[in-house]
């Protein structure tokens, strides 16, 4: 019984809520990625896209709710993310015609696209707070949970509760969907694999007739897509408020480095890696520790290898060491 | 815009065009705002100017991509904590052995991991985990030495204390401090990813920065944290006791101006001077060296890495070495704020601010020329604090058509404060692509 609680204990403060943040990062590591290694940089711009998309699902989510327009129990916001999803693509395709496609043109250093994509940052970050201003907005409604701590306990008799928000429900479920599609795009289609081949050699898939132009323009489709739905997610978790997508940049960047920049599994797996390192780190193990352990050997402290305060530090200490160690990542990257 | 060095006369005149303009329009903000205005400007102008300058020569010579100045800044600001308040003995005495262990067991442990990396080579399976063994160790002895030392020492006096506090030296002392902090750090940062390919490095160095702060926010026994520490002492004299002074008075009656206000101008120029000395004697120092062998040599490492290799260049040496050099004048530079500010507040360090808005000024002003850096931290500065009014009065005569009780005109008048991010996110792209050599090019020597 007691290891029971122990492990539900876990499950409620690690395991839930660490696939929850998981998917996030995956879905925002996924953009890097493909960016990446289609047009061979950082795009330090992406922290920010996730942002305006996340914006849009506000502001529709806010029309919709004024218009009576919901869907029960779920979040409005799904009906809001398609167009959310549009209008991020758009920009996206946008900033790649009037600011990346002449660095292109002229064969441009990676460097140079990387200084680049910090003025993009900067545009989006204004063009956003200009919009919608800094504040902090809770856009999630209908049903607060899926499963409730107190109904949980009734229904296994237990000490500890488990409570499932729906909002991570949705991020689970939702992340499956979209990962699911995309591999089946990159696989099956044509067009996938015409981008698999540009990314693996660039002259290779020009001498065998690939349009780069209509690579670049699909890759673009697919990371707006990408992060506009990583951005609602996480807004809908926690709440949306535009100074936290600068620093959620720094954990999308390391879930893709760790899982290997440029390869999408490497990108999915370091998304729920970091998350789960997060959590684990920052765990208090008090609770854990006292059920497992006989009476007298219980605990007095936290046992906490790191406050939760350094949550978001312990990423980046990840990322380092994998930088250093092997900057390849976990799984070789540089293709699709 | 500017072609690159069509005309030598054009060439020679540009610089002191360009900085005429930057005078008219401190002279404009003077007269039209307040003097008090146009100098505080002036002085974070000045310390912008000098960590574009540390900058400049990490990208502009070398072409290292530093995307972690906000840490060294604020390494530098902690040094102006350390050295310049008084050392708060209780505090010393409930935690200070602690702490010494603590740093005792942080060095053991990086000693002992060393030396078993290197003895355990053969062992390549299990390195990784043997080594994670080991640190996780000394890492949890550590904990448990430290762990009540700063609870000790957090709990004098955590109203205003609460921390172990400084050497009482003065505050000018920081300065070299600073950069030393910030230079040591650098060292060790570059040791181990100067080898990283551009973007990793820009990557790595945000995180590295970001961990600083959060430790500087986080550890409240070594500055307070977000708890902040007020009242630095100051190297100037105080407005308080200028208004005291027959000089001012007469000073301020001369020039048809209150007592305050004189005091107030008269502190902000004192300041303007100290940092203009360290302006101008950096500027030499940068300008000597980049007129140096040393400063070819540069050059040639970051036009062409192999070939400068092949001529018996230590590429990464000379990297490790400008990196060094370069994070410790934005440690000076750090230091220099905190001192300005008289406060050192670990929240208010945000890589918008400290890390992207100094690129923004080496790419406006110039990269790889030191008078393109100064005009691009004095630029750049200067708008981001004066498009706040330029971009309420355009919003003011844009929306005039409207009606007062409008709903957009009352958003629009309410969002142009965050005109800034977007204003300076576009001179940036725009710079990038019609001026990529900035205001003023690098001299082709």
């Amino acid at each position: 019984m007691d290891s029971l609680n122990a492990l539900v204990v876990i499950a409620n403060f690690v395991v839930v809520p660490g696939l929850a943040y998981g998917s996030q990062l995956a879905l925002g590591a996924l953009g890097v990625t493909m960016v990446y290694s289609v047009l061979r940089f950082s795009n330090f711009a992406h922290g920010e896209l996730m942002s305006f998309g996340a914006m849009i699902t506000v502001l529709m989510t806010w029309w919709l709710q004024e218009q009576n327009i919901g869907l029960g129990v779920l979040p409005t916001a799904l009906i809001a993310l398609p167009v959310a999803m549009l209008m991020t693509i758009f920009l996206a395709l946008a900033t790649d015609k009037v600011v990346f496609s002449y660095y292109r043109q002229k064969r441009s250093e990676s460097v140079t696209y990387l200084i680049v994509s910090v003025g993009v940052m900067f545009t989006f970050g204004g063009l956003i707070r200009f919009i919608i201003g800094p504040a902090d907005r809770v856009f999630t409604d209908g049903q607060r949970f899926l499963l409730k701590a107190r109904a949980f306990k009734k229904m296994t008799g237990l000490n500890e509760g488990l409570a499932i928000k729906t909002t991570q429900g949705v991020t689970i479920i939702v992340a499956v969907i979209v990962v699911a599609l995309i591999f089946w795009f990159l696989n099956k289609t044509k067009t996938g694999k015409s981008m698999r081949a540009y990314s693996d050699n660039e002259d290779l898939a020009l001498l065998s007739g690939i349009n780069p132009e209509r690579v670049v323009m699909i890759t673009w489709i697919i990371t707006g897509a990408l992060a506009a739905l990583a951005g609602t997610l996480y807004g809908l978790d926690k709440s949306y408020k535009p100074f936290t997508y600068l620093s959620l940049l720094l954990p999308i960047f390391a879930s893709a480095i760790v899982g290997g920049v440029g390869n999408p599994v490497g990108a999915i797996i370091g998304g729920y890696v970091i998350a789960f390192s997060e959590l684990f780190i920052t765990f208090a193990y008090k609770k854990v520790a006292t059920y497992m352990l006989p009476g007298a050997w219980a605990p007095e402290g936290l046992v906490q290898l790191l406050s939760t305060d350094y949550k978001i530090a312990v990423s980046f200490v990840i990322l380092l060491v994998v930088l250093l160690i092997r900057p390849t990542g976990l799984f070789a990257g540089k293709t699709i | 815009m500017f072609s690159q060095s069509t005309h030598p006369f054009l060439e020679k005149k540009r610089i002191p065009v360009l900085f005429g303009i930057m005078a008219v329009l401190f002279v404009i903000v003077g007269q039209l705002q307040s003097w008090n205005l146009s100098l505080a400007i002036l002085n974070l102008c000045l310390i912008s100017a000098i960590m574009t300058l540390g900058a400049n020569i990490q990208w502009g010579y070398a072409g290292i991509v530093n995307f972690g100045i906000m840490g060294f800044a604020a390494l530098g600001g902690l040094a102006g904590v350390l050295v310049s308040m008084p050392p708060v003995q209780a505090g010393w005495q409930a935690g200070g052995m602690g702490l010494l262990g603590g740093g005792v067991i942080i060095v053991l442990t990086s000693v002992l991991a060393v030396f078993v990396w290197g003895r355990i080579k053969h062992i390549t399976r299990w390195r990784y985990w043997m080594m994670t063994a080991v640190i996780l160790s000394g890492y949890l002895v550590m904990r448990a030495i430290v762990d009540p030392a700063v609870e000790a020492i957090e709990s004098i006096e955590s109203a205003k204390a609460g921390h172990i506090g400084g050497l009482n030296l003065p505050i000018l002392v920081s300065w070299v401090v600073g950069g030393i902090f910030a230079a040591g750090a650098a060292y060790v940062i570059g040791r181990i990813s100067l080898g990283l390919r551009s973007d990793y490095l820009a990557i790595a160095t945000l995180g590295i920065s970001e961990i600083v702060i959060y430790v500087l926010k986080n550890e409240d026994w070594l500055a307070r944290g977000v708890k902040n520490v007020n009242g630095l002492p100051r190297p100037v004299p105080y407005e308080i006791d200028l208004q005291a002074e027959l000089w001012v008075i007469n000073l301020a009656s001369r020039l048809d101006t209150d007592v305050p206000e004189m005091s107030s101008i008269i502190v902000k120029l004192t300041y303007a001077g100290l940092f203009t000395i360290v302006l101008l004697m950096l500027f030499w120092l940068f300008e000597t060296a980049l007129r140096s062998p040393w400063g070819r040599m540069m050059r040639a490492i970051r036009d062409n890495e192999v070939a400068a290799n092949a001529m018996g260049k230590h590429v990464t040496a000379k990297h490790l070495q400008v990196f060094v050099l370069g994070s410790a004048v934005i440690g000076l530079a750090g230091a220099m704020l905190t001192t300005l500010d008289g406060q050192f507040t670990p929240a208010s360090y945000l890589p918008l601010r400290f890390t992207f808005l100094i690129w923004i000024m080496v790419i406006v002003g110039g990269s790889g020329n030191n008078f393109g850096s100064i005009l691009g931290g004095f630029v750049i500065w200067f708008f981001w604090i004066e498009s706040e009014p330029l971009g309420l009065w355009l919003m003011d005569v844009i929306t005039a058509p409207l009606s007062e009780t409008s709903a957009l005109r009352g958003h629009l008048l309410a969002s142009a404060a965050h005109m800034r991010l977007m204003t300076m996110g576009l001179i940036m792209l725009l710079m990038l692509r019609f001026a990529p050599q900035g205001l003023i090019p690098e001299t082709k020597r």
